[in-house]
C-alpha cells in the first residue's frame, strides 16, 4: 500500500512495516475504522424522504461506496435513517425497532418532519414533535426533503463522529 | 326528465334538490338505504361507480355530513348526494352496494366518529386503536400526552 492510501483513509497509524504487511495502531483507532468503514443502514422510510433515501442508496448517488448496505432487519443494521414523519402511531414502533438493534447504533434524522415535526409543528395532533423525544439523535439533516447530497454529507458527518470515538474506554 | 327530477318524485318528502350547490339533499337519513338501492339499480339511474365519501362538521356544534360522489360510467352521469345529520345519527351502510364505501365510512367513522349500521368491520383505519376521539371534529381538544409523549408543540422539552 501507498503512503497515499493511509492518507486518504485517515488512519492514525504509529507505524507501519510495508514488507512485513504489519501496522502497529491503536485499538480504537483499529475498530473505529471499521465501524465507521461499513455502517450498514436499516432499511426502512417512513414519508417522502425515503424516495430520497432510496435514490441516494440507488445506483446514481451509490451509497454502497462508503460501505452503506440497506439491511431489512435490525440485528444486522448500525445505523437508522428516520426517513419521514413520524406519526404518534409509528413511533412506537420506531422506539422499539431502535431497541432491537444491537450496540453500536447511530440515528440520523432525515428531514424536517422528524427533526421537529416540519411542516406538522402546529396544528398535527397525530405526528411527533422531533424523533429525538423517543430515540437519541446522532445526526440531524435539514430539508424538506433533504436532497441525496445533503443525505450523503450527513453519512460522511457520522462517520466523522465514529471515528472520534473510544470503544474501549469505560463510559461514565 | 333528469336525474333530480325522477329522484324528487320518487322520494318526494325525504329528498330536495338544490340548484346552486348541484347535490341532492336527504333530509331523513333513515330512508338512505332506500334511495341508495334506487340510484344503484334503477335503469334510469345505473350510479355503478362511488367515487368518494367526504365527511364535514358544520361547526354549529350538533351537525355532521357526509358528501357522496357517484358516477354512472354506463350513462355517462354524475351526482352527488348530502346527508346531514345531529351527533350520534346512525346512518345506513352503503358498503353492500359499492365495496368502496368500505374505507371512505370507516375513515369517516375514524376522523368525525359518524356511526354506520350494516358495516361489515366498523373500527378505526388510520389513527391507534386506543385513540380517544375523534380529530376532525370542530369540539376535538388536544390531549396533552399520547402514551407519554407530548403531542401538541411543548417548547420547554427541548429550550
Amino acid at each position: 500500500m501507498s503512503d497515499e492510501y493511509y492518507v486518504k483513509n485517515d488512519l492514525s497509524l504509529v507505524e507501519r512495516f510495508d514488507k512485513d504487511n504489519v501496522v502497529v495502531a491503536k485499538l480504537d483507532d483499529l475498530i473505529n475504522w471499521g465501524r465507521a468503514g461499513s455502517p450498514w443502514f436499516f432499511q426502512f422510510g417512513l414519508a417522502c424522504c425515503a424516495i430520497e433515501m432510496m435514490a441516494a442508496a440507488g445506483p446514481r448517488h451509490d451509497l454502497e461506496r462508503f460501505g452503506m448496505m440497506p439491511r431489512a432487519t435490525p440485528r444486522q443494521a448500525d445505523v437508522m435513517i428516520v426517513a419521514g414523519t413520524v406519526t404518534l402511531k409509528m413511533a412506537e414502533r420506531v422506539k422499539r425497532l431502535f431497541e432491537q438493534m444491537a450496540d453500536p447504533k447511530y440515528v440520523i434524522s432525515m428531514g424536517s418532519c422528524s427533526n421537529s415535526g416540519g411542516p406538522y409543528w402546529q396544528h398535527g395532533y397525530h405526528v411527533l414533535k422531533g424523533v429525538d423525544i423517543v430515540v437519541p439523535v446522532d445526526v440531524y439533516i435539514p430539508g424538506c426533503p433533504p436532497r441525496p447530497e445533503a443525505l450523503i454529507q450527513g453519512i460522511l458527518e457520522l462517520q466523522k463522529k465514529i471515528k472520534l470515538d473510544t470503544p474501549l474506554r469505560k463510559k461514565s | 326528465m333528469s336525474i333530480s327530477d325522477i329522484l324528487t318524485d320518487q322520494f318526494k318528502d325525504s329528498v330536495e334538490f338544490s340548484d346552486q350547490q348541484n347535490c341532492l339533499f336527504i333530509k331523513d337519513p333513515s330512508k338512505w338505504d332506500k334511495i341508495s338501492l334506487f340510484i344503484k339499480n334503477d335503469k334510469r339511474m345505473k350510479f355503478n361507480y362511488l367515487m368518494c365519501i367526504s365527511g364535514y362538521d358544520l361547526d354549529d356544534g350538533v351537525n355532521l355530513g357526509l358528501a357522496y360522489n357517484f358516477s354512472s360510467t354506463e350513462l355517462k352521469t354524475y351526482l352527488e348526494v348530502r346527508i346531514e345529520f345531529a351527533y350520534l345519527t346512525h346512518i345506513p351502510s352503503v358498503t353492500p352496494l359499492w365495496r368502496a364505501a368500505d374505507w371512505h365510512e370507516r375513515e369517516a367513522y375514524d376522523l368525525f366518529g359518524i356511526l354506520f349500521d350494516n358495516h361489515p368491520d366498523m373500527k378505526r383505519i388510520l389513527l391507534p386503536d386506543d385513540w380517544e376521539g375523534h380529530p376532525l371534529r370542530k369540539d376535538y381538544i388536544t390531549p396533552e400526552y399520547y402514551k407519554g409523549m407530548p403531542v401538541p408543540k411543548d417548547k420547554s422539552y427541548w429550550e
